[in-house]
């Protein structure tokens, strides 16, 4: 999960999930990023998130595409399976894998280069879909792994560490999420783990794709004066405009939800997302709302974070597909072949 | 030449007039009389308004080949008129629309011309631009039925079958073939010398087309997950499989689907959502054609490096480009044996005719698994597309999937560590885990380089040790997949090589060319890679001619590649214009290369 490889030991007071893992069990392997890469940050968050969910690793698969983000899905649950697919394709993987079982738990790491770019259409048509998925991307504005080319999220005027200015429009994978009609939208910073981690968590429990977009700075490629995606900027222009927080099942609720500045959406599986009222008495079950706002917020330079919208009453792709809720690998082969007698029957029609 | 039950007819008109609802009338109705027929659908990539041709070849001895000449041409479609009247043979017929004068410049000798009132007598008729243009093709129906001699209680049965829930249809319908029947005994002496009498040759078969026995046979074999992008000649074939899960895969109960079908929004993410379901475990499978594969070439790639079982489905078009749509070509053979960068070949598979195709499912998805591999089934558009006559199909109920080298729970509980490319048996293929069984089954799956364990690796050694073992692998198949057929014949002259639906006209071949005295055994082969078979009989022979719709001889070159008989050995007979192949090219191919050979050879 970090940069420097930790000795196997294991802290005989370290705390325990309830399937009795610590948060180690739910660390991979060294990372291979620079020192001070944001995607880092965000892959700790992720393994305090599935601790603290007490995910079965082994019952998630982590999906990939190509790129530093991509890679990150070796440096978590060790346990997992994991699939490091080809660039910009990863959100059709997993539709596959999800149509063949459904049961898994599908975390999609991806970057601006592997979404936004390659995978632009892979990704429009997995939200169309609504691939029940965790779906981040690590936005840093950059392609790392070729060394600092601009990427399709780089906002108009950023520069690159060579002083070169940006001149084409960003895609901000928000604003296309919500045009969509994405069900679950977020937008996260690496370095406010407080706000990402309980967004992690409300996406693995979305009825649906969720994407959280993640500003996750290149500290090598873009992370100078003049980035608009360094840490830098981010903090200066970071406005959380809704709060959440996530609330499980299985844990005891112990503030009465009629607080006055709370406001509850309930989830498929039974737990709660709780959002605090932020200064703009923000609605983040109103799309039209949402786009608004965040729209608003990019025309100020301003990052609008925070779990941005949802909306838990929508249909996944195997509501929409009619599907059994036995996971297809799971349908014994004598439930799907009709048999001799059927053949039969079937031939009169080709007389 | 042409007689009872022998000859060949062909009805030229325009799309998107209804005419291919009379055109299969007319072929059924023939085959329900118990005579050999087949249909060949030559029609334009268009939806309306461009010429169309559907040719009906009924052959007592059973062949089903497309037929060299015609008859019989019914031209309803002025612009294609003096083409038309140029495909009878001599001493043939035309009809046509006599409505409107024959220009005099397309009469034409030694042919007899019959001139039928169709749309006049549609306009008394019938009332309405639409019912006036539908029904003209079934009044076509009635005159060929008196001309021909067709049962016309068959018919008859078959408009109640149709329209049974229709009643005005049923009776214009009947109408309209009383319209064209009454004419043509009225005006012209029936019926003509070729016509047809019952028989008793089909009670065994079926007319079906590739497509929909393909679907079939994916529902047959157990695939769960099929994901698309609509392309022409394979669209059908997903269509079949949508249409045969909501007859036998609902449950009863609850409505819910034992199948997924997802349409992808490209053949790039169809190829994804199909490795990422073989991944997980299930059988899937896409259907495309050569352009769709161009497009998963990438993907490909992925699937065989990582190892992870998928089945291809490609239905040939006329290529390079967008090409020819609607025309059919044996021109991916090449792509689909190497397909992706990189070190990288596949098992392809062959069908001959929609029989196979039904049959070929079990194959593909139990050697995809087996092999973990993607595999290819290469169809085509005169297969996928046309109604052939085949073999009513059968199942045999003990079937069951072969999932290959799979770890259950129960067997990875005893696993200490697992190796997901470790080859434990000596045969190339190393044992794998579905994700979400057990713990220790969990691996990394990546198109990066990795050693034996799936680790990353950039070491030279470990590298090459996964993809020689590979090259093991892909020896394996080479013993398992389907052998050749063969049809030997004491004291052949020569040999002839084929595959896929060159098939029908290569059997009709080896029947003229006996008669002419030259005796030819033949190969059909029936997958990549070849087995040692392969090698053997073009070794046995001294003149062997390889038969391929395609302009380039890929299939030869396949042959010279993988078996290292030298490529000059070997006799290109090309037919690539898009259309199914006739026998005659065959024979004259075979003839004249035989005829030019002796020559050379000094007196």
């Amino acid at each position: 999960m970090t940069s420097i490889a930790k000795p196997p030991v294991r802290h005989p007071g370290l705390q325990r999930n309830a399937l009795g893992f610590t948060v180690r069990d739910y660390e991979g392997a060294m990372s291979t990023l620079c020192a001070g890469c944001g995607h880092d940050s965000v892959t700790a968050a992720l393994v305090q998130s599935f601790w603290e969910l007490s995910l079965p690793p082994h019952r998630a698969a982590k999906m990939s595409g190509i790129g530093c983000s991509s890679k990150t899905t070796a440096y978590f649950m060790k346990q997992s399976h994991g699939f490091n697919s080809v660039h910009g394709r990863m959100p059709s993987v997993t539709s596959g894998a999800s149509a063949a079982n459904r049961d898994l738990t599908y975390i999609g790491i991806s970057g601006d280069g592997d979404s936004l770019s390659i995978g632009l259409g892979q990704l429009s048509h997995a939200i169309r879909r609504n691939v029940r998925m965790l779906y981040v991307i690590d936005n840093n504005g950059v392609y790392g792994l070729t060394k600092g080319q601009f990427s399709a999220s780089a906002d108009i005027g950023s520069t690159s560490k060579k002083g070169e200015a940006n001149m084409q429009q960003p895609i901000d994978p928000v604003l296309l999420a919500l045009t969509l009609g994405a069900t679950f939208v977020a937008r996260s910073f690496s370095g406010d783990k407080a706000q990402l981690v309980p967004i992690l968590k409300a996406g693995l429990s979305h009825n649906g794709l969720a994407l959280i977009d993640v500003i996750s700075p290149c500290v090598t490629f873009n992370d100078h004066e003049g980035s608009t995606k360094s840490y830098k900027f981010t903090r200066e222009h970071e406005v959380e405009i809704s709060a959440a927080d996530f609330v499980p099942l299985r844990r005891e609720i112990t503030a009465p939800d009629t607080e006055s500045d709370v406001s509850v959406v309930a989830m498929h599986d039974g737990s709660t997302v709780r959002f605090r009222k932020t200064a703009d008495s923000y609605d983040p079950t109103d799309r039209e709302q949402a786009y608004a706002h965040v729209r608003a917020c990019q025309l100020r330079h301003e990052v609008a974070t925070g779990l941005l919208f949802i909306d838990e009453s929508g249909q996944d792709m195997h509501a929409m597909a009619n599907t059994v809720q036995r996971p297809l690998v799971d349908v014994p082969f004598a439930d799907l072949c009709p048999g001799n007698a059927a053949l039969q029957s079937l031939m009169a029609r080709y007389r | 030449m042409s007689g009872i039950n022998d000859f060949a007819f062909k009805m030229a008109t325009v799309n998107g007039t209804g005419s291919a609802s009379a055109n299969s009338l007319l072929m059924q109705a023939i085959f329900r009389m118990g005579i050999p027929v087949t249909g060949k659908n030559i029609f334009p990539s268009n939806i309306q308004g461009l010429p169309t041709f559907y040719e009906v070849r009924v052959s007592k001895d059973g062949y089903t080949a497309r037929p060299q000449f015609v008859d019989l041409v019914v031209a309803l479609n002025p612009s294609t008129y003096a083409k038309d009247i140029a495909t009878v043979r001599p001493g043939g017929y035309l009809v046509y629309d006599s409505s409107w004068p024959l220009d005099a410049e397309l009469e034409r000798e030694g042919i007899t011309i019959l001139g039928i009132p169709f749309g006049r007598m549609c306009v008394d008729t019938f009332v309405g631009d639409r019912d006036r243009t539908l029904l003209r093709n079934i009044v076509y129906a009635g005159a060929l039925a008196a001309l021909l001699e067709i049962d016309m209680d068959i018919i008859g049965q078959m408009l109640i079958e149709k329209f049974s829930k229709k009643k005005k249809l049923l009776e214009s319908n009947n109408t309209a073939i009383r319209l064209g029947y009454d004419y043509a005994k009225e005006h012209f002496a029936c019926p003509l010398p070729f016509h047809l009498e019952k028989m008793d040759a089909t009670g065994d078969s079926i007319l079906i087309d590739g497509n929909t026995a393909a679907g079939l046979g994916a529902v047959y074999a157990g695939a769960t997950v099929g994901a698309w992008y609509p392309i022409t000649p394979s669209t059908s074939l997903m269509e079949a499989f949508r249409m045969f899960c909501e007859r036998y895969r609902v449950e009863p109960e609850t409505g819910l689907h034992k199948y997924c079908i997802i349409q992808a929004e490209d053949e790039l993410s169809a190829a994804g959502i199909v490795i990422g379901a073989g991944w997980a475990g299930a059988r899937a499978f896409t259907n495309t054609s050569g352009p769709g594969i161009s497009l998963m070439q990438e993907f490909i790639g992925l699937a065989y490096y990582t190892e992870i079982p998928a089945v291809f489905y490609d239905i040939q078009r006329t290529g390079p480009a967008t090409g020819m749509p609607t025309r059919t070509q044996q021109c991916d053979l090449m792509s689909l044996a190497y397909a992706s960068h990189g070190d990288t070949k596949h098992i392809v598979l062959f069908p001959c005719s929609p029989e196979e195709c039904f049959y070929i499912g079990t194959t593909a998805f139990d050697l995809a698994e087996r092999f973990q591999t993607p595999v290819f089934v290469a169809s085509d558009l005169d297969i996928g597309m046309n109604d052939w006559m085949c073999k009513r199909l059968v199942w045999d109920d003990s079937y069951q999937p072969d999932r290959g080298k799979v770890l259950d729970a129960a067997a990875l509980e005893q696993v200490k560590k697992f190796s997901r490319y470790l080859d434990v048996d000596g045969d190339g293929i190393a044992a794998r885990t579905l994700p979400g069984v057990h713990p220790n089954g969990a691996y990394f799956v990546r198109g990066s380089g990795h050693d034996k364990h799936g680790a990353y690796t950039e070491d030279s050694d470990a590298y090459q040790e996964v993809v020689d073992r590979l090259t093991r692998k892909f020896a394996t198949a080479a013993t398992v997949v389907p052998a050749p057929e063969f049809h030997l014949q004491p004291n052949a002259h020569v040999a002839i090589v084929s595959l896929g639906s060159c098939h029908t006209a290569v059997l009709e071949a080896i029947d003229r060319l006996r008669e002419q005295g030259i005796v030819a055994d033949y190969m059909r082969i029936k997958a990549f890679p070849f087995n040692s078979s392969v090698r053997e009989f073009i070794d046995a022979h001294d003149a062997v001619f390889v038969v391929e719709q395609n302009r380039d001889a890929q299939l030869r070159s396949l042959l010279a590649i993988e078996t290292g008989v030298p490529r000059d050995n070997m006799t290109p007979v090309l037919d690539y214009g898009g259309m199914p192949l006739t026998a005659n090219v065959v024979v004259t191919a075979v003839t004249n290369h035989l005829a030019n050979h002796f020559a050379q050879v000094p007196a």
